[in-house]
């Protein structure tokens, strides 16, 4: 297939229905408004549904309901509406139901700023709504995964039957790169048996719930849960490296902010300075293991995201005291720029070579 | 021997949580009924609430689905999408849907949503031990409210049906009681007709059931709903608000 | 090889498309290419601005830090990015709307007057398309072919009959870039 130029936004849309998604409840905030705009456009050309909801939780609620009744379905939102999402995103993961949420991160908190930042790994990785849930999340750092990584996130999700969260934010919603759309490896996908389609009297009555009122009970099903999420870690890993074996000091960023550290590393390497990166492709499962390839004669693990510091926690996690991690944060919706990794990964180096 | 009565199929054999002289059950057994009566049992898809009848899907014999607090209109909007051609319903309380959920009911609505509920109101929060509704009563008294219900400090109850019947998707509205025999048959006409009105396709339906909590209202159940009567349907008059033309 | 270009204007003097055909174009041609719009309030009436990247590697950071071109079609734009072009970099100016001359003596600056030639041609929204045609003289960066053939891509099918006049824009801008008498050489 030929390359087409889209713009972030658009493309998920356009690989959500390559990859039969039908159903899409959403809205309006920026900077991801192209994303509904563009369902309400093409939803009706494949006999699908776009619905604007009242809300975000409505729009999460309706996404329960279609993915409780067997459907691919997707919704998508930025920062503060996803907020509004947690409550429905916890009973679908308690509920254990698949679907896509897309959230294409702007500065916070509060308002906030429409402005691209990272400021909601941790809602995203730790949970951000109630009990102990997990989401895979997916980081694209351009158009192209951002594509891949939709489709992929269908399949995921009806895979472990767990919701799929792509975190990007509004640099990677807004701009064009060329994409083509490929299916991803075939996976073995289960026959969603559990939906609720009616009865037709031919089957005991199918129910989609999170709720346990017996103790016991819902120790077990918090087991059951926790052993999935042990699957998904062993499985579904992915991370991007650079030269981490033998490089003096190691960037770890991911999604846009990964893109810059490149740019900033290539000049470093003209300089002659050694400089490896890990680019968590999969924020959820994090790439731990990744990080016990680094050498021993590194000096130093830089952290850049676009906050004031969250995904560093997990690389400490997974240095393990190894080597001093530094972190480096632009906030409010201002991006860091090649010359200020540069500067900042000189520092570390102890000044310039 | 000749069978004068059967249980609905609409309804499982599981025993019921509801506290003694609770009209819930009631309800329960009405909506089962037109169910099974209508021919859509094999095809519903119900949605619970959180709130006393959180356990519906317990309790109803087709495919149930347990919402969030208030979303349940939003979850059944996300089913009767994808499958337009089952039956979806909700069964959801005064605090439920006329509190912390009116936004998705009332779009629902406005939506011309084609699914069916069933508003229990019993002018109280029953689950959580009594604290006061948006339908409580000038003058009731409850947990969040023990001096009464008062006017000026939480407004005058909501009165959800009339509120509904203003929204043009809202094409079945009717106010019903189950407080005497009578009462329970005109109520589960109107759940017929409310939900002939998704069958056929014309649009959103609700019937609005005023209910009896003994247990929270500190009576008995007689007591109970000789209350309901005296209190309740003076405020909440009972009667048919809207009925599209053909399920006259 | 890598261009880094700023395209910068009012709302509506059609920055966004320039940036655009140019990002399209580079694809056509293999490249790697990355457009990025500046968003939000600021588009609403006020300047717009995209970054474009045309390499012949993996494009890292799509913002653009440093500019190897910038197009300016509005005075707050030249104010804006002309000290954000590195040293032998060039500068395309609308001399139709903007007065001033550039302050950078170690560029190279295009004055063309874009508006006015797109109103010779009867048509005062090809001026973008005017100073497209002096960037892509000046640079080379795409063929003019690749361009045209982008046209349709990005404007749709229903404007393809808006081609020879825009191509005929692009032609009187290259030979006002030929013709410029560069500032600095």
């Amino acid at each position: 297939m030929t390359k087409v130029l889209m713009k972030g936004n658009e493309a998920i849309g356009a690989a959500a229905i390559e990859a039969g998604c039908k159903y899409f409840f959403g809205y309006p905030i920026t900077p991801q408004s192209e994303l509904p705009e563009y369902m309400s456009k093409e939803m009706p050309k494949v006999g699908g549904v776009f619905l604007q909801a009242e809300s975000e939780i409505a729009a999460i609620n309706m996404v329960y309901g279609a993915s409780g009744s067997g459907a691919r379905v997707m919704t998508s939102s930025s920062s503060p509406g996803i907020s509004l999402k947690q409550e429905g995103i916890s009973y679908i993961a308690g509920a254990e139901l698949p679907c896509v949420i897309v959230n294409i991160m702007r500065g916070g908190p509060g308002l906030g700023s429409i402005q691209p930042s990272q400021t909601d790994y941790f809602q995203a990785t730790r949970g951000g709504g109630n009990g102990d849930y997990r989401l895979v999340v997916l980081a694209p750092a351009n158009v192209q995964e951002l594509v891949d990584l939709i489709i992929e996130g269908f399949d995921i999700a009806d895979q472990y039957r767990n919701p799929v969260m792509i975190l990007g934010d509004g640099m990677i919603g807004q701009m064009m790169e060329p994409v083509e759309f490929k299916q991803p490896k075939k996976r073995d996908l289960p026959e969603k048996d559990w939906a609720t389609t009616g009865t037709k009297g031919k089957r005991k009555p199918n129910i989609i719930n999170s709720l346990y009122l017996a103790a016991e009970e819902l120790e077990e099903h918090n087991k059951k849960l926790q052993e999935k999420y042990k699957t998904i870690k062993e499985n579904e890993v992915k991370v991007e490296s650079y030269n981490i074996e033998d490089a003096d000091i190691v960037i770890a960023a991911y999604g846009t902010t990964s893109r810059i550290a490149k740019t900033a590393i290539t000049q470093l390497e003209n300089e002659g300075y050694k400089v490896g990166l890990i680019r968590p492709i999969t924020l959820w499962p994090f790439p731990y293991n990744e990080f016990n390839k680094i050498g021993d004669n590194c000096k130093g693990i830089l952290t850049i995201e676009m906050n004031t510091g969250q995904m560093v926690d997990d690389v400490k996690i997974a240095t393990k005291g190894r080597f001093p991690v530094e972190f480096y944060g632009r906030t409010g919706g201002m991006v860091p720029t090649p010359n200020e990794i540069v500067k900042k990964v000189k520092e570390i180096y102890g000044g310039e070579k | 021997m000749a069978v004068v009565f059967e249980k609905t199929k609409g309804l499982t054999d599981a025993q019921t949580h509801y506290c003694p002289g609770c009209t819930h059950g009631i309800v329960h057994r009405l909506v089962a009924e037109s169910l099974e009566e209508l021919g859509v049992l094999d095809e519903a898809i119900g949605v619970a609430p959180v709130g006393c009848s959180v356990l519906a899907y317990k309790y109803f014999n087709c495919d149930m689905h347990e919402a969030a607090h208030g979303r349940a209109p939003a979850v059944a909007t996300g089913i009767k999408r994808v499958h337009p051609e089952n039956f979806v319903f909700t069964y959801q309380g005064d605090g439920d849907l006329a509190s912390i959920g009116t936004a998705e009911i009332v779009h629902a609505a406005h939506r011309g949503e084609k699914i069916s509920t069933i508003f229990i109101n019993n002018a109280i929060y029953g689950m959580t031990g009594g604290q006061m509704a948006p339908t409580t009563l000038i003058g009731q008294k409850a947990t969040t409210a023990p001096y009464g219900r008062d006017k000026e400090h939480c407004g005058m109850p909501l009165k959800m049906a009339e509120m509904l019947a203003t929204i043009d998707g809202a094409q079945f509205v009717e106010r019903v009681a189950v407080n005497t025999p009578g009462n329970a048959r005109k109520a589960k006409k109107a759940i017929k007709k409310c939900f002939q009105t998704q069958i056929e396709g014309k649009g959103f339906g609700i019937v609005e059931v005023l209910s009896t909590c003994p247990t929270n209202w500190g009576y008995t159940p007689v007591e109970a709903l000789k209350w309901l009567e005296e209190n309740m349907i003076p405020y909440y008059p009972l009667g048919n608000l809207r009925t599209p033309e053909e399920v006259e | 090889m890598e261009e880094r270009i700023v395209v910068a204007g009012f709302g509506g003097q059609g920055v966004m498309a320039i940036g655009q055909l140019l990002t399209y174009a580079g694809m056509i041609e293999d490249k790697h290419v990355s457009w990025l719009p500046s968003y939000g309030p600021e588009m609403r009436g006020g300047t717009a601005n995209c970054n474009v990247i045309v390499s012949d590697d993996a494009i890292g950071a799509p913002v653009i830090e440093e500019a190897s071109a910038a197009i300016v079609m509005n005075k707050p734009s030249l104010d804006k990015f002309e000290n954000n072009i590195v040293k032998d970099g060039k500068l395309f100016i609308n001399s139709s709307l903007i007065e001033q001359k550039a302050e950078r003596e170690d560029i190279d600056v295009y004055y063309i007057p874009a508006n006015e030639i797109a109103n010779e041609l009867g048509n005062d929204k090809v001026a973008n398309m005017v100073i497209l045609g002096a960037y892509l003289e000046a640079t080379k960066l795409v063929k003019q072919e690749s361009v045209l053939e982008a046209f349709t891509k990005v404007f749709g099918e229903n404007k393809a009959h808006l081609l020879p006049l825009n191509k005929e824009a692009i032609e009187k801008g290259a030979e006002a870039a030929k013709s410029q008498e560069r500032v600095t050489m």
